[in-house]
């Protein structure tokens, strides 16, 4: 156990650094003025050239990338205009727009992200799984294929049609939710609940129609095994040999799927965040590549590759778990 | 008198256009023990299914009455269907590893059966499995029932389907192929094992088996199928001893016996051969290990050989033996990881791929898979002139006139050339696979379990056409296989496999008639016997043999 840790801790430090070192290569080849970017377009050549000096901008992509690892091992000091400021391991960098320290804004920033990412994970599981039960159990019925043709629906309908769908039915038609907004769990949890469950919602109707689907075909070929009939055999009802047999089958599959899924709604619950006025990490990502905010973009994509990374490596620990012929290594 | 365990009138199973079972009637008293004998598609799995009533909801027509222990199977609802089934008629699946769970532990998996049927706690039920483990020979039952099924062996995982069958305490068990997954040396273990649970709870048994070797070691009766329908019922000692139906009769010619000489016939043996051209192909102290450091697994261990042109050298072992990783070895699709090879006086085991090249078509293999060792998506004729083609052949006409030669020599009709696998049935599909071996002119075949996946009938014919071949061409043939009774009918020389080593290694009638090794001795009292009556003298010989 202890060696499989470590090696997943190599590999995901490997994988970290090669996406920090492929997002320096893309920038320094992209089009655009990054200074005169970030001084704005009011800005003098000199005012630019003053902040190209500022910001280092005329080092070599190299010595920018050097620059960049040494305030992760060891903290780096900025000069401000006016004074240095100093940003203490681990550091990613500064805003180039904002003056801002990433690690800073990150952290500012997870919480509302976790909060949607979390809650919205919770509904689309209970929400998935369950339907996919329901439509095993249901099988050959209409409900079935009710069940079916909903979660196709799911799957087709675009985050933004079904938000806000349901923003104009439950706050503006209805008036039984306020509009959603984001309260800090620690300030208020009710409201903090009462807030996101609009988010929540929509994207847990379209993540789950997924899972749903999932489930509801690796139930079925689970039923279809020998052992399911080995207790069928022997007199065990339906809803055991669903409940505990074929749900069993589905569990692996469905642990497989959320883990890639969940990581990757950190850096990638953009619309939903978009649409309901939510300050998390995908609007700030989406935001700092338009002005060509290096920092704050590798900054981002190191924290929503950090969470891939660890969901993966949590999900094949599950997995082991759930399975006991799979052997870590 | 009293009516029957089970009475099964008129019975027919349709799975669409196919009739698997067609006006089947039967009885079987308290106690009693039926075997239902038969080939692939005889019917037999299907009319064992249809007596706990297993074909509903599974989109095949059942008509006919099936009625067991009180219970009409047709008739009862939902509820009654279940309370027969495992509390009053129990089946034992056929597949040992696919028929638990692989996720829940061996005890828990027998304890929810248990608590289906009676209202205990989960304690008792737990209690009630450790029982039923230990009855049937699981050492250490307490803790081997938390054990996954994964953890088992094949034939601790057959006893805990038969400890599972016991639970409740059955009218009847339903065995269904129950050893035919399982070494034979297994197979006679828990053949004994359901012959002492019956004498002790006076339960009755229907075995289904392809074997009739294993009816006769276990039942009393008979009944042998044959397209759905019954051929012959009978007593066993009747039945298998003087059968009156011409189909038994031909189905028991079929059957290879441990205890017979190979038909007689003009067989140049390996003497006639060797003297003048030296052995064919040569393994001195063969190795091949697996893996590195602590896992590390010697699958061969230090096997030395010889194959003369025209001779059969039987290999003979039981699984993981290690025989088809020598085999593969011998024809160099696995490097030895020690030893040496020598093919005509040459040394092949050390050559690279390149200078071993020019003798790879001269070493062939003939798979057990005949389904999966043929490419599906391509003719028969294709795959038959892919070693052709290999060999640098590209004139069309020539290509084709070689196919349907070899396809004729194996007994097929060459304007089949443009047909694909599925359309031939299993024997055919290893006769192709035999052609395509051929199509290299190979001066050496070895061939990995040919005929275990072949019915008996079909078995006797491919057997008869390998030896046809061989004395044809007067090639060195190496025959491996599990199935002792088979290697006796091929092979002129036998070499017995355990663990990577030889243990024994001889004239096939010397090794078969006076064995010298403990392990032979105990194979060979495995073995099951045509004939009931000697069963039970060599059940006793067998307990004395596991003592010693």
């Amino acid at each position: 156990m202890t060696g499989f840790l470590l090696r997943r801790l190599g590999g995901a430090v490997f994988v970290l650094l090669s996406l920090t070192v492929i997002l320096y290569a893309v920038f320094y080849v992209a089009p655009g003025d990054v200074a005169q970017i970030a001084c704005g377009p009011r800005c003098s050549p000199a005012q630019v050239a003053q902040v190209t000096e500022q910001l280092r901008l005329d080092d070599p992509v190299y010595t920018q990338y050097g620059h960049f690892l040494q305030g992760i091992v060891a903290g780096r000091d900025f000069s401000t205009g006016t004074g240095v400021d100093h940003c203490s391991a681990p550091c990613l960098g500064v805003s180039y727009q904002s003056d801002q320290q990433v690690m800073r804004l990150i952290l500012t920033k997870l919480p509302v992200t976790g909060s949607l990412v979390v809650g919205a994970f919770v509904c689309w599981i209970l929400l998935g799984v369950g339907t996919g039960v329901l439509s095993v159990w249901r099988r050959g019925r209409i409900t079935e294929r009710l069940l079916t043709w909903l979660t196709l629906a799911g799957t087709a309908t675009p985050v933004f049609v079904i938000g806000l769908l349901l923003i104009i039915v439950f706050c503006s038609t209805l008036q039984w939710l306020p509009s959603p907004t984001y309260v800090p769990f620690t300030e208020d949890p009710e409201q903090w609940a009462w807030g996101l469950l609009l988010p929540w919602v929509s994207l847990a109707l379209i993540e789950s129609a997924k899972y749903a689907r999932l489930t509801r075909s690796s139930m079925l070929e689970t039923l279809a095994e020998d052992h399911v009939r080995t207790f069928r055999a022997y007199g065990v009802g339906e809803r055991a040999v669903i409940g505990r047999h074929a749900l069993r089958g589905a569990v692996a599959p469905v642990i497989a799927l959320s883990a890639l899924d969940f990581g990757s709604m950190f850096g990638g619950a953009v619309l939903t965040e978009s649409l309901f006025g939510i300050p998390g990490l995908g609007r700030e990502l989406v935001h700092a590549v338009k002005v060509v905010d290096l920092p704050v973009v590798v900054g981002m994509v190191l924290v929503t590759g950090f969470f891939v990374v660890l969901a993966n490596a949590v999900a094949d620990m599950l997995y082991a778990l759930a399975d006991r012929r799979v052997v870590l290594s | 008198m009293t009516t029957p365990l089970v009475q099964v009138e008129d019975l027919t199973v349709d799975f669409g256009d196919v009739r698997a079972v067609d006006g089947l009637s039967f009885t079987l008293e308290a106690g009693a023990a039926l075997g239902v004998v038969g080939e692939s598609g005889s019917g037999k799995s299907a009319s064992a299914s249809a007596l706990l009533g297993l074909h509903r909801g599974t989109g095949a027509r059942v008509t006919g009455t099936v009625r067991v222990a009180g219970t009409d199977v047709g008739a009862a609802d939902e509820a009654e269907l279940r309370a027969l089934r495992g509390a009053k008629a129990a089946m034992v699946f056929q597949d040992p590893l696919s028929s638990l769970d692989p996720y829940y532990t061996v005890g828990d998996q027998i304890a929810e059966v248990y608590r289906v049927h009676n209202r205990v706690s989960r304690r008792a039920a737990r209690a009630r499995a450790v029982e039923v483990l230990d009855r049937v020979g699981i050492p250490d039952a307490v803790r081997r029932s938390r054990s996954r099924p994964h953890e088992f062996s094949g034939g601790m995982r057959q006893r805990a389907l038969i400890a599972m069958a016991l639970a409740c305490e059955p009218r009847l068990i339903v065995a269904d192929e129950p050893t035919t997954a399982l070494d034979v040396t297994v197979q006679a273990q828990i053949l004994d094992l359901l012959h002492d649970l019956r004498r002790e709870t006076g339960t009755a048994l229907l075995l289904v088996t392809h074997d009739v070797g294993v009816a006769a070691e276990s039942v009393d009766e008979v009944l042998v199928m044959q397209h759905g329908r019954a051929v012959e019922r009978g007593p066993a000692v009747e039945v298998l001893g003087a059968p009156r139906q011409p189909y038994t009769r031909e189905l028991l010619a079929s059957v290879p016996r441990v205890d017979a000489r190979r038909p007689a016939g003009p067989v140049p043996g390996p003497r006639a051969a060797a003297p003048e051209t030296g052995p064919l192909l040569e393994a001195l102290g063969l190795r091949r290990e697996f893996g590195r450091g602590s896992s590390r697994v010697t699958a061969v261990d230090d096997v030395s050989l010889t194959v003369h042109a025209g001779e059969t050298l039987g290999i003979v072992g039981e699984s993981g033996s290690g025989k088809t990783t020598l085999g593969r070895m011998l024809v160099r699709l696995d490097d030895p990881t020690g030893g040496r090879l020598r093919y005509g006086g040459r040394e092949i085991g050390s050559l690279p791929e390149k200078a071993f090249r020019p003798f790879r078509r001269e070493l062939q293999m003939v798979f057990q898979d005949p389904v999966a060792s043929l490419n599906p998506r391509r003719s028969v004729g294709e795959s038959v002139a892919d070693p052709l083609r290999a060999a640098g052949e590209t004139d069309e006409t020539r290509i084709r006139d070689r196919v349907s030669g070899l396809l004729e020599r194996v007994g097929l009709d060459a304007g089949r050339y443009e047909r694909y696998p599925h359309e031939f049935s299993g024997g055919q599909r290893q006769r192709i696979g035999i052609a395509r071996v051929l199509a290299a002119d190979p001066k050496l075949i070895v061939c990995d379990e040919p005929v275990s996946a072949l019915d008996v009938t079909t078995q006797a014919q491919v057997i008869a056409l390998l030896g046809e071949l061989q004395r044809e061409l007067g090639i060195g043939l190496v025959f491996i296989a599990h199935d002792l009774a088979v290697v006796r009918q091929v092979s002129d020389r036998v070499a017995v496999m355990r663990q990577g080593r030889i243990v024994e290694q001889g004239a096939v009638d010397e090794v078969y008639g006076s064995p010298q090794d403990a392990y032979t001795k105990q194979l060979l009292a495995a073995v099951p016997t045509l004939d009931p009556a000697r069963a039970a003298a060599r059940r006793a010989a067998r307990s004395e043999l596991a003592v010693a």
